[in-house]
C-alpha cells in the first residue's frame, strides 16, 4: 500500500512512530524481581523451563529497579513492606508498568486483617490484575500478554 | 493509608552494632528486603569491616500476615485453608500438621489408606521443597543450570498434586479425618513413574555440584556450627543433622503411620554449608524410598473417618439419608465443636521441626493457634553462623539454612 | 518412672511453692508454675543431666480476655535423649504482665520472647533486646490481644462496594 509497493524487496517497512515504540517496549520488557510470597514461586516456575518467560523477552529478572520496566508484585504486601514497595516503584524510570499477580495484591486475598494492605493499588497504580491463589504460570503469561496488548494501544504522549 | 517511611536513628542502633560502626570504622550495609539472594523479603543489616562480616542483624516481619489471629475468626475447616499459605513450599505438610493437631484434640481416627496417601504426598512435597532449595541455593552460588533442571522435576510433582486435588500448590487436600476425596485413576502409576525417573536426575545434579571444586570452595568450612551450639539455638532438621545429631521426628515420634516404613536418617559431622547440602540430597533419596514402599503397599479402603460429627458424609449419601443431610448442614454452617484443652503437635518439615500449638475452647473456632516455625528459629542463629565470613559467603549460608519467609513471619 | 514423672518430681522437690498444678491432656503433661520460679525451673530442667531438656521447642502466649488471669505464657521443652515433650505454663495478670526471661538458659528464646512482646505486650524482665520483631517498629498496639480488631477494612460485597470504594485510598501515580 502506498510507498511499500514501490519499494519492493528493499527490506523496508513503514509504520507509525507510536506502533514502533510500543512494539519495542513490549518485546523487551524486563521485570523487576519482586517476589514476596507464594506467587513468587509460581513466577519462578513461569520463568523456568516448562513455561518459559524468555520467549516473551523477559529473559532476565533485574534485581535493580533502575534497570527494569515491569514490576510484577507477586504475593501479599504487608503494612511493613508497603513503604519499601513505594520507594522501589519511585526508583523505576519511566515508562513503567505494574502487574498485580495473585489475589493478595489485587484485593487483599483471603487475608482481611490488620497486617495486609488490602490491594496493592492503595500503594502503586496497577495496570493489570491477575487473579488466582496462586495464579498458574499460564495465567501469569495471559496477564503479561494482556499488558502487552494494553501497551500496544498506548499513546506516545503519555510518557513524552 | 501508607505507614510512615522507616528511618532509624543512630541511637536505636547503638545497642545493636559495635562501637566501631558508630565511629565510622566499619560500614553498615543494608541488604534490603528486596534482594535476589535473600529468598524472600528478609532485611539484613550488615556491619562490614571491608568485606568481612562483623555482625549481621536480621530484620523480619515484612511478610507478616497475621495468620494466627485470622485463624481465630474462622471455623476449623476454613482456617485449614490458611495453613497452606504459611510455608508455601511445604503446603501439603502444613495441612497435615493442622489436621494432626485437630485429630489429636478431638481424638479422631484416620483410616490406613488415608495415612498411606498422606505419607506419599508429604514425602513428594519434601522432595519438591528440596528441589526448590537446591535450585535457588545453586543459583545464588552461580550454578544457573541446576535451577532450570530442578524446577523441571518439580513440575512433575505439581502435576501429581494437581491430579489429586485440582490445585498445584495450595491443595488443602489433607483434612481432619483423612483426605478430601480419594485419589483418581492413574495416581499410583504416575507416582511410580516419578519414583523410577528421579534417582537418575538426582545423580545428574550431584555430578554437577558434589565434586565441583568451585562449589566445594564456596561451601566447605563456611557457616560452621557445632552440635551443642546448634541445640542451644534450637536448630532442628537438616541443619541439626549436619552437625551429627540424628534427631528426626519421623523416627522419634512417628505420626501418620511412618513407623511401618524403612528409611535412614542421613547425618554429617562438620556442620558447614556443604554438609547441609549432602544431608538434603540424601534426604531426597530416602523420601523416594518411603514413597516406593508406601505406594507398593497402598491398602484399599475408605479415605475418610466415619465419625460424622467431624467429617462430612460422602456426597452420594446425601440423596437418600436424612441424617447425612443434617450432618452435612451442621458441618458446613457452624462447623464442628472441639473440647476445651490445648495440644502441641510437631512434624518434620523439610526445614526442621514444625509445631502447632492448638487451644480449643469448646466452640467451632480455634481459640489460639500458634505455629512454631523452623525458619523463625533458624534465622536467629544467622549472626552466629556468619561472623567472620565474607559477604559472598553470607549468601551461601542464608541459602543453606533454607528459610522460607512465609514460614518465618506467618 | 517415666522421664516426665521424674521431671515433675524434681520440680516439686526443688520448687515446692512454685508448682501450682500438673495437668495431663491427651497424654501431654503441662506443669503450671508461678511466675517467680520459671527461670529457676528452666535452669533445673536444662542443667540436670538425667532430665536433659536441652531444646526449647516453642514459646508462646494465650490471651484469655476478659477472664483473669488474662495471659498464659506457654513453654514447650524437648529432651533429645529421652524423646519427650514437657509443657510449662505461667499465668499472668492483665494489668502489667511481666515475667523473667529464660534467655540465659535457652538462647533461642530471644526471638520467641520478642514475638510474644510484639503480639501480646508481655514484658520480659532482663531481656537483652526487647523490641518489636514482626510489626513495624513504630506500631501502636499489640495485635494478638483479644480486644485488638482483626481488620481495618470491611469486606467488600456488591451491596457495599461503592461506599467502600469511595473511602479506599487508591494511589494515583
Amino acid at each position: 500500500m502506498g510507498v511499500e509497493s514501490k519499494l519492493g524487496n528493499l527490506g523496508i517497512v513503514t509504520t507509525t512512530l507510536e506502533s514502533a515504540v510500543n512494539w519495542s517496549r513490549t518485546n523487551a520488557m524486563w521485570p523487576m524481581l519482586f517476589g514476596l510470597a507464594c506467587c513468587a514461586i509460581e513466577m519462578m516456575s513461569a520463568q523456568a523451563s516448562d513455561f518459559d518467560l524468555s520467549r516473551f523477552g523477559m529473559e532476565l529478572m533485574r534485581a535493580s529497579p533502575r534497570q527494569s520496566d515491569l514490576m510484577i508484585v507477586a504475593g501479599r504486601v504487608s503494612r511493613k513492606m508497603a513503604p519499601v514497595l513505594r520507594r522501589l516503584y519511585d526508583q523505576m524510570p519511566d515508562p513503567k508498568w505494574v502487574l498485580a499477580m495473585g489475589d493478595c495484591c489485587s484485593c487483599g486475598g483471603i487475608f482481611n486483617n490488620y497486617a495486609i494492605v488490602q490491594g496493592v493499588d492503595e500503594v502503586v497504580p496497577v495496570d493489570v490484575y491477575v487473579a488466582g491463589c496462586p495464579p498458574r504460570p499460564e495465567a501469569l503469561i495471559h496477564g503479561i500478554l494482556t499488558l502487552h496488548a494494553k501497551v500496544k494501544g498506548e499513546k506516545i504522549s503519555k510518557y513524552a | 493509608m501508607l505507614p510512615s517511611q522507616m528511618e532509624i536513628t543512630v541511637d536505636e542502633l547503638r545497642n545493636l552494632v559495635t562501637g566501631r560502626a558508630i565511629e565510622g570504622e566499619t560500614m553498615l550495609l543494608n541488604m534490603g528486603p528486596q534482594h535476589p539472594s535473600t529468598h524472600g523479603v528478609l532485611r539484613l543489616l550488615l556491619e562490614l569491616d571491608g568485606e568481612k562480616v562483623v555482625n549481621c542483624i536480621p530484620d523480619i516481619g515484612f511478610l507478616h500476615t497475621g495468620i494466627e489471629k485470622n485463624m481465630e475468626a474462622k471455623p476449623y475447616l476454613q482456617s485449614l485453608v490458611m495453613t497452606d499459605r504459611m510455608d508455601y513450599l511445604n503446603t501439603v505438610g502444613n495441612n497435615l500438621l493442622y489436621s494432626l493437631a485437630i485429630e489429636k484434640l478431638v481424638e479422631l481416627d484416620v483410616p490406613p489408606r488415608a495415612q498411606a496417601i498422606r505419607v506419599i504426598l508429604v514425602e513428594l512435597q519434601r522432595i519438591a521443597s528440596h528441589l526448590v532449595w537446591l535450585g535457588t541455593h545453586a543459583l545464588d552460588l552461580a550454578a544457573m543450570s541446576v535451577f532450570l533442571y530442578c524446577l523441571r522435576e518439580r513440575e512433575l510433582i505439581l502435576d501429581i498434586l494437581e491430579m489429586c486435588s485440582g490445585q498445584r500448590m495450595m491443595t488443602s487436600y489433607i483434612r481432619p479425618g483423612g483426605l478430601w476425596r480419594d485419589v483418581p485413576q492413574g495416581f499410583e502409576e504416575a507416582v511410580q513413574q516419578f519414583v523410577r525417573m528421579l534417582p537418575g536426575r538426582i545423580a545428574q545434579y550431584e555430578s554437577m555440584l558434589t565434586k565441583n571444586p568451585l562449589f566445594l570452595d564456596r561451601t566447605r568450612k563456611i557457616g560452621v556450627i557445632s552440635a551443642e551450639q546448634a541445640v542451644r539455638w534450637g536448630l532442628t532438621g537438616p541443619p541439626l543433622r549436619a552437625t551429627g545429631i540424628p534427631l528426626d521426628l519421623r523416627k522419634a515420634q512417628p505420626y501418620s503411620g511412618y513407623g511401618q516404613y524403612e528409611f535412614d536418617v542421613p547425618i554429617a559431622y562438620n556442620g558447614d554449608v556443604y554438609d547441609r547440602y549432602i544431608v538434603r540430597m540424601e534426604e531426597m533419596r530416602q523420601s523416594l524410598r518411603i514413597v516406593r514402599q508406601a505406594v507398593e503397599r497402598l491398602p484399599a479402603g475408605p479415605v475418610r473417618s466415619n465419625n460424622r460429627k467431624f467429617v462430612p458424609p460422602p456426597r452420594s449419601e446425601l440423596g437418600h439419608s436424612m441424617e447425612a443431610v443434617i450432618h452435612h448442614f451442621k458441618l458446613w454452617t457452624e462447623g464442628f465443636s472441639v473440647p476445651k484443652g490445648a495440644v502441641y503437635v510437631a512434624v518434620e518439615s523439610p526445614r526442621g521441626q514444625l509445631g502447632c500449638y492448638l487451644e480449643g475452647d469448646g466452640g467451632p473456632k480455634p481459640y489460639r493457634v500458634h505455629f512454631r516455625a523452623p525458619s523463625f528459629v533458624h534465622l536467629q542463629a544467622l549472626p552466629l553462623l556468619s561472623r567472620g565470613h565474607l559477604v559472598a559467603d553470607l549468601v551461601g549460608i542464608v541459602g543453606s539454612i533454607d528459610i522460607v519467609l512465609g514460614d518465618c513471619d506467618r | 518412672m517415666t522421664p516426665i514423672e521424674k521431671a515433675v518430681r524434681v520440680l516439686k522437690e526443688r520448687l515446692p511453692d512454685g508448682v501450682q498444678a500438673v495437668e495431663s491432656f491427651r497424654d501431654e503433661t503441662t506443669v503450671v508454675l508461678s511466675r517467680e520460679v520459671i527461670a529457676a525451673a528452666c535452669r533445673i530442667l536444662h542443667d540436670d543431666a538425667s532430665l536433659g531438656f536441652e531444646l526449647l521447642a516453642a514459646l508462646t502466649a494465650v490471651d484469655y480476655h476478659p477472664k483473669e488471669p488474662r495471659f498464659a505464657v506457654v513453654y514447650l521443652l524437648y529432651s533429645i535423649a529421652q524423646n519427650v515433650f514437657l509443657g510449662l505454663r505461667v499465668y499472668l495478670p492483665g494489668r502489667s504482665p511481666e515475667v523473667a526471661t529464660i534467655e540465659s538458659v535457652y538462647p533461642n528464646a530471644n526471638w520467641h520472647e520478642r514475638e510474644v512482646f510484639d503480639m501480646f505486650g508481655i514484658n520480659f524482665l532482663g531481656h537483652s533486646d526487647l523490641r518489636r520483631i514482626l510489626m513495624p517498629h513504630d506500631w501502636v498496639g499489640h495485635p494478638l490481644r483479644k480486644d485488638y480488631p482483626l481488620a481495618y477494612e470491611e469486606v467488600q460485597y456488591t451491596f457495599n462496594f461503592d461506599e467502600i470504594d469511595k473511602r479506599k485510598p487508591y494511589a494515583k501515580e
